[in-house]
């Protein structure tokens, strides 16, 4: 990738961690840990990846996205307001009664958001129906997903492979977050659903595992899928759940709580530091 | 009347024949041959997918699908449709308001042998739960073929219950019109109403010519949908007759006979006595002999219309 796209990316995605930060803040709650570590993704998605258009956010010819890990709202949010589909002055209005930025993303209230997610496991069942759509179509649009580690402790997530892999769904794209951390603790002690290659390969899955924090290897895996016909492909992308707040990074306390005033000036002066 | 049909062979028979008037896809989850969407798959086979035994993804691709301007039929058993996918209905399909069209077959004890797992009797309480759901269950198979192209004129989610027993044809009328929303006065009475729906409208006329010949005159009324539901024709009849029986092949708890007293209890204050399934779980047997374990009758209508009529002021 070329120096000047790749200051770039990282610029998006510097601003995306700094307003998934305010928004959690004004909040006083929300997601933090697992809306940072999706940041790089999301920045490549909406700002290389994706055919969307600001204007137009229900453009017919759109690419679709599913946050089928809906609870990390706030970096989908921060990146529609960093692509333009609404201002930005509207982050800090999150999980607020007076506002359109619900706590888990409502498809009819914001602008951009493809679908209402939120309970784990049903995303990515909705992005294979948007998949088919394309197919029965004959339209080229691509569909992607964001779908948790943790999340993948759904079974719904595997009826969705089979879905996915049965009727050749070489349109969707599939990435899981790889940060290691739910709720309770480390996924691989809570209930291990690895290993996930070798398991999506048995589900039909062309499968590329990358390091989801490295802008080369992300274009890379996405320029990969494309190629690939006939089945669809998933992304393993390993992740730091919390990345690039020091404090919060491979903390579990950080999946679903927010940082007082003091905690927030230093995560800032965090991300800030690496701009 | 004429011949007994069941409404899921009228779902599957209206599905196919809509299929070359209108653009919509049918989902199944390997119960095809159930709830007759094979007949549709037969003839469209490129607008047929079959989910397998994933209810739940189904009803989730289903949303996918709506949102990508689809008009979806997704179909199961009414237990596993309304039952096993509830969540996913309410989140997916419910919660953004999409465009999908449950057919819900298989409900109730007239499921027979196949027994107490297989008999949903909560589906209307589930499905008339969610906002925004309309909930319709069709008398007959002419009010089953109007409701599913009803449901495709429609902009929103909708619940359809069919069934597997073969009932008899009551609409086959002439002047027939099935509109969302309105109920149907299907005879004329005075000392009481009976408010039925599905397959218990045609056992609530037969139990107005009984109550007739006793010299009891009953209104008799067709609730085919149980939400958004007709509150006018139910005030009306809590008005002029003063007591109303409801009959449903659900549990008592929280289908019509609930959705019935609800409207009377705000509107007009009349005693309400509800037939049902009361409050219990099915079981396998035949069809005549499980509706007379569960009270289904054209007798017990009539005991019921008396009961209601006795607590009157």
């Amino acid at each position: 990738m070329e120096k000047q796209k790749l200051d770039f990316l990282k610029n998006v995605a510097a601003n995306i961690r700094l307003d998934i930060l305010e928004e959690v803040h004004a909040a006083s709650s929300g997601h933090p840990g697992g809306s940072l570590s999706i940041a790089d993704i999301m920045a490549y998605l909406y700002f290389v990846e994706m055919n969307v258009d600001p204007k137009n956010p229900k453009m017919d010819t759109r690419d679709r996205f599913v946050l089928s890990k809906g609870h990390t709202a706030p970096a989908l949010y921060a990146t529609l307001a960093e692509k333009g589909f609404f201002d930005k002055s509207e982050l800090k209005g999150l999980r607020n009664i007076n506002s359109f930025l619900q706590g888990h993303p409502d498809m009819k209230g914001t602008p951009g958001v493809d679908m209402s997610t939120g309970s784990l496991g049903l995303g990515l069942s909705t992005a294979c129906g948007m998949a088919l759509a394309a197919k029965i179509d004959n339209k080229d649009y691509r569909t992607y997903s964001i779908v948790g580690d943790g999340e993948s402790e759904e079974g719904q997530i595997w009826e969705a492979c089979m879905f996915a892999s049965h009727y050749k769904l070489d349109n969707l794209c599939v990435i899981f977050d790889w940060n290691g951390l739910q709720i309770d603790g480390p996924v691989a002690e809570v209930m291990n659903p690895t290993p996930h290659d070798t398991k999506l390969e048995a589900f039909g899955f062309h499968v590329i595992s990358i390091d989801g924090h490295d802008f080369n290897a992300i274009e890379a895996a996405f320029n990969e899928a494309k190629t690939v016909k006939g089945k669809p492909t998933a992304i393993i992308a390993k992740t730091v759940k919390g990345k690039g707040v020091s404090f919060m990074e491979n903390q579990v306390g950080w999946h679903g709580s927010a940082p007082n005033d003091e905690q927030y000036a230093q995560a800032v002066a965090d991300i800030k530091a690496t701009m | 009347m004429a011949d007994k049909i069941a409404t899921r062979e009228a779902y599957g028979n209206a599905l196919a024949e809509l299929g070359d008037k209108y653009d919509f896809v049918v989902l199944d989850a390997d119960l095809a041959a159930a709830t007759k969407t094979g007949v549709f798959k037969k003839k469209f086979p490129e607008r047929f997918f079959d989910c397998g035994i994933a209810e739940g993804n189904m009803m989730c691709v289903a949303a996918g699908l709506a949102a990508s301007g689809k008009v979806v039929f997704a179909s199961s058993f009414a237990m596993f449709a309304a039952g096993r996918a509830f969540e996913q209905i309410r989140n997916s399909i419910g919660y953004p308001h999409l465009n999908v069209k449950i057919g819900a077959t298989h409900a109730g004890v007239t499921v027979g042998e196949d027994g107490a797992t297989h008999q949903c009797l909560e589906d209307f309480a589930l499905m008339r739960s969610i906002p925004g759901m309309t909930v319709i269950n069709p008398a007959d198979a002419v009010e089953a073929k109007a409701a599913v192209e009803a449901a495709i004129n429609f902009v929103g989610p909708v619940y359809m219950r069919f069934g597997r027993y073969a009932v008899p044809v009551i609409n086959d009328t002439p002047d027939y019109k099935f509109e969302i929303g309105k109920g149907v006065n299907m005879r004329d009475g005075k000392d009481v109403t009976i408010i039925g729906t599905g397959m218990m409208v045609a056992m609530a006329l037969e139990a107005a010519e009984v109550l007739a010949n006793e010299g009891i005159s009953a209104r008799v009324i067709n609730i085919a949908t149980i939400k958004p539901i007709d509150k006018d024709i139910i005030l009306d009849a809590a008005a002029k007759t003063g007591a109303i029986v409801t009959a449903e092949e659900h549990n008592i708890i929280g289908g019509l006979g609930s959705a019935v007293a609800e409207v009377v209890g705000e509107g007009c204050p009349v005693p309400v006595v509800r037939l049902g399934v009361e409050d219990k779980f099915g079981h396998s047997g035949k069809v005549p002999p499980l509706l007379e374990m569960y009270g289904l009758t054209v007798e017990n209508i009539v005991a019921k219309a008396k009961a209601a009529i006795a607590l009157k002021k």
